[in-house]
């Protein structure tokens, strides 16, 4: 659905007067300022016959047409209209989208019935819209893609049928129909591709090479033909109003004290909770503000690691969050809202109760680390796919899901504990490349009792610089028995400076 | 009768001496049901302590359930110091059935260690909580480890607690132990390469059992003690030609 003429028909509804009479009779530009002066955005029909066009500069447009009018454009104003527009066009399918700035995207699968008939539909929607005085182009095709084309370029209320070949259907349509950025535009056409039956021409492999570098789908037009004719998925973004769970206490008197906060909280957390429960959804995030009377605003937020409507959860975690507001002259009204929502399937009740006698879930003992401990602080090591041992583990939030990846060589006898930096050690060898003897570290000489090595981990040229030196590790037993994990940073005779330095990476257990 | 078994009764028959100089007679051997709150100290300077806490968290679960339906997590509490001198836990030296159930928490102070892991003994979702606490900070005293011990066996979720460089001071933990690396035994494929890894364990305090002292190793498949003496100093003999040559 392409509305054409969307600013001047509002400019119109606006002034009160039907097409071609009263203001609308003389020629009339709807402007906007530029960094070069005065930009055309729209034009009516008398200012199109005197010469005036879209995209022309005020100036331009006053040597051909001195009477031409101005009026100031509003593209926030349309945008907005176009919102309320894609919501009131819902009355012919279940389901619409923006197509900024003029145009919208409704979905009639299975609807047309209710219409007797596509035709009839296209029919009822363009008189609903001539009611409202709105100029619009319809069409109804298998895809977003097809649509948006007919609309824009084929004839007027084009029905394309999902049986019908759409790539023969729509072959005579300009390349322009298929949604590209302007510079795009201009390379097509000077290759010499104006329909789209031209793309079709020539070989897919040729045109993939010639635009392999544009991954938006605006500059490349194979991925625009694709969307045009079903081969790849384009997702559009429904304009559905979802409202967050708001909560909210008018204090009747403003309160300065913690205890009396931590009530309010309380009792927020349990309107908030039946809200939630009402709509079967859980809250992610939650955000509280406190309105102070001398006119400050704190706000608080939390997120949760899942879907919960505990209060009592809540409470706990706000207190934390609370500890520093500072109430001034005392708090009048304490709002709370969840943010983001996701289904949550209703649960027993009572579950603190439970909570005390089975223990907590993972999810709630996790926010509550989280929440005190900083989100840092708890974390799960997963496997990285990297040779050297400190990239080989990563830390990853706790509850996320573990991406899959090769586990560590069955072979390879690693550590228990890997010290965050790898602590310098002096070591005493009879020969640079042989085994060590005894080592100091941390103040104390340690005698090497046995040894197994060396396993050679080389430095990952792809990642690091070609100066870097390869590592040497031992697993070693000194005569007290402590197992460590040390290396050797390079070898002699590497020419990537001096005389290796050895360093003690991992406690083995 | 091991007192792990009768948790709650137990404590409330304190009075019934015989019965408990009955269970106290039982020496401590491997397999037996873990106590709800363990200290192991051991110094800062080796791995052993935490690998003997995992160790014999890992051989309770193994007499208490089934291994392969066992997929819940294992809560690693450290605070600042710990991470500083023995380093953070590292998943491929990890035994291979904790590797994915491991979550790491690092706590700046000593009390938000104690918070942490008491929150962990209070989720019902944790194998078990293993907390390494440098040193004896002033957070944690009889109280705070008494807190600890009654959460542990409230819920259920078994506590060992590594402290690293610390006295021995007051705490309520069920079983005590000081740990020091042993010679481990020699691999069969390389006796000169460093072997499974075993600890000198003293059990000096313990409610259930009689107190000693053990050479354990990990053989990786169960916890094996021995007596300290003869492999003691069978590995100390053994291992001396080895140093030499």
């Amino acid at each position: 659905m392409w509305l054409p003429r969307l600013a001047i028909d509002r400019w119109r509804v606006g002034e009160r007067c039907a097409r071609g009479e009263g203001p609308d009779a003389d020629p009339l530009a709807l402007i906007a300022e530029t960094a070069h002066g005065p930009r055309i955005d729209a034009v009516n029909d008398a200012g199109r016959a005197a010469g005036a066009r879209r995209g022309m500069m005020l100036a331009d447009a006053r040597t051909l047409c001195p009477r031409l009018k101005v009026a100031p454009s509003d593209p926030e104003g349309d945008l907005a209209f176009l919102g309320k527009l894609a919501v009131w066009a819902r009355r012919w399918g279940p389901w619409s989208a923006l197509d900024a700035p003029d145009g919208l995207v409704i979905d009639v699968t299975a609807v047309a019935h209710l219409f007797d008939g596509e035709a009839r539909l296209l029919a009822d929607a363009q008189a609903a819209f001539a009611r409202r005085r709105l100029t619009a182009r319809l069409a109804i095709a298998p895809t977003a893609g097809a649509a948006w084309a007919l609309s824009h370029f084929g004839p007027e209320r084009a029905i394309l049928q999902p049986g019908d070949d759409a790539a023969a259907c729509l072959e005579e349509l300009p390349v322009a129909a298929l949604r590209l950025d302007d510079e795009v535009l201009v390379v097509l056409r000077r290759l010499g591709l104006k329909r789209l039956g031209d793309l079709h021409g020539i070989g897919r492999s040729a045109l993939h090479r010639r635009f392999r570098n544009r991954k938006s789908p605006a500059a490349n037009p194979l991925i625009r033909m694709d969307q045009l004719l079903g081969r790849v998925s384009e997702p559009l973004l429904p304009v559905v109003r979802r409202q967050a769970p708001l909560v909210q206490r008018r204090l009747l008197e403003p309160i300065r004290h913690r205890e009396l906060l931590d009530q309010v909280v309380a009792d927020l957390a349990g309107d908030m909770a039946r809200e939630l429960e009402g709509k079967g959804q859980g809250a992610r995030r939650l955000e509280i503000g406190l309105w102070r009377v001398d006119g400050e605003v704190a706000a608080r937020h939390l997120e949760l690691s899942a879907a919960t409507r505990d209060p009592a959860h809540m409470c706990r975690l706000f207190s934390t969050k609370l500890d520093d507001v500072d109430a001034g002259f005392g708090i009048e009204m304490v709002r709370m809202r969840a943010s983001w929502t996701e289904p949550l399937a209703l649960g027993q009740g009572d579950i603190e109760a439970a909570a005390e006698t089975q223990g907590t879930s993972l999810a709630a003992c996790i926010d509550r680390l989280t929440v005190r401990l900083g989100e840092k602080a708890v974390r799960r090591p997963v496997v990285h796919a990297s040779h050297m041992p400190e990239r080989a583990q990563r830390w990853r939030p706790p509850l996320e899901h573990e991406p899959p990846a090769q586990e560590e060589l069955r072979f390879h006898a690693r550590p228990l504990k890997l010290l965050d930096r790898a602590e310098k050690i002096a070591v005493l060898y009879a020969t640079p490349d042989g085994y060590p003897k005894a080592f100091r570290w941390r103040g104390q000489v340690r005698e090497i009792a046995r040894v197994e090595g060396p396993e050679r981990i080389a430095p990952e040229w792809w990642r690091s610089k070609s100066t870097a030196r390869l590592r040497d590790y031992y697993r070693i037993e000194d005569t007290a028995g402590c197992r460590y994990w040390i290396y050797r940073h390079g070898l002699p005779d590497d020419g990537r400076g001096g005389l290796p330095d050895w360093f003690l990476q991992g406690l083995c257990a | 009768m091991s007192r792990s078994h009768m948790p709650a009764t137990m404590l409330s028959d304190l009075c019934d001496v015989d019965a408990l100089a009955a269970a106290r007679s039982m020496r401590w051997r491997p397999g037996l049901a873990a106590p709800a709150h363990s200290e192991i100290f051991a110094s800062g300077c080796e791995g052993g302590g935490a690998g003997l806490a995992l160790a014999l968290a890992c051989d309770a679960l193994r007499s208490s359930l089934a291994e392969d339906e066992d997929r819940r997590a294992v809560l690693w509490v450290q605070d600042r110091a710990a991470v500083r001198l023995t380093g953070r836990p590292y998943r491929p030296g990890l035994p291979a059935e904790l590797r994915r159930r491991l979550i790491h928490v690092v706590a700046e102070k000593a009390e938000d260690a104690l918070f942490a892991l008491e929150e962990g003994l209070r989720c019902r979702d944790l194998a078990f909580v293993i907390g390494e606490l440098t040193g004896n900070p002033k957070a944690l005293d009889f109280t705070a480890s008494r807190r600890l011990s009654l959460a542990a066996e409230k819920h259920g979720v078994p506590l060992w607690l590594v402290r690293l460089d610390a006295e021995r001071d007051l705490s309520s933990a069920r079983m005590r132990w000081d740990v020091r690396a042993a010679a481990s035994p020699p691999p069969r494929w390389n006796a000169a390469a460093p072997g499974n890894p075993s600890w000198r364990a003293e059990l000096f305090r313990a409610r259930a059992h009689a107190l000693g002292e053990w050479i354990l190793r990990d053989d990786g498949r169960s916890l094996v003690a021995a007596p300290p003496h003869s492999v003691g100093v069978a590995a100390a003999a053994g291992d001396r030609p080895l140093a030499s040559g």
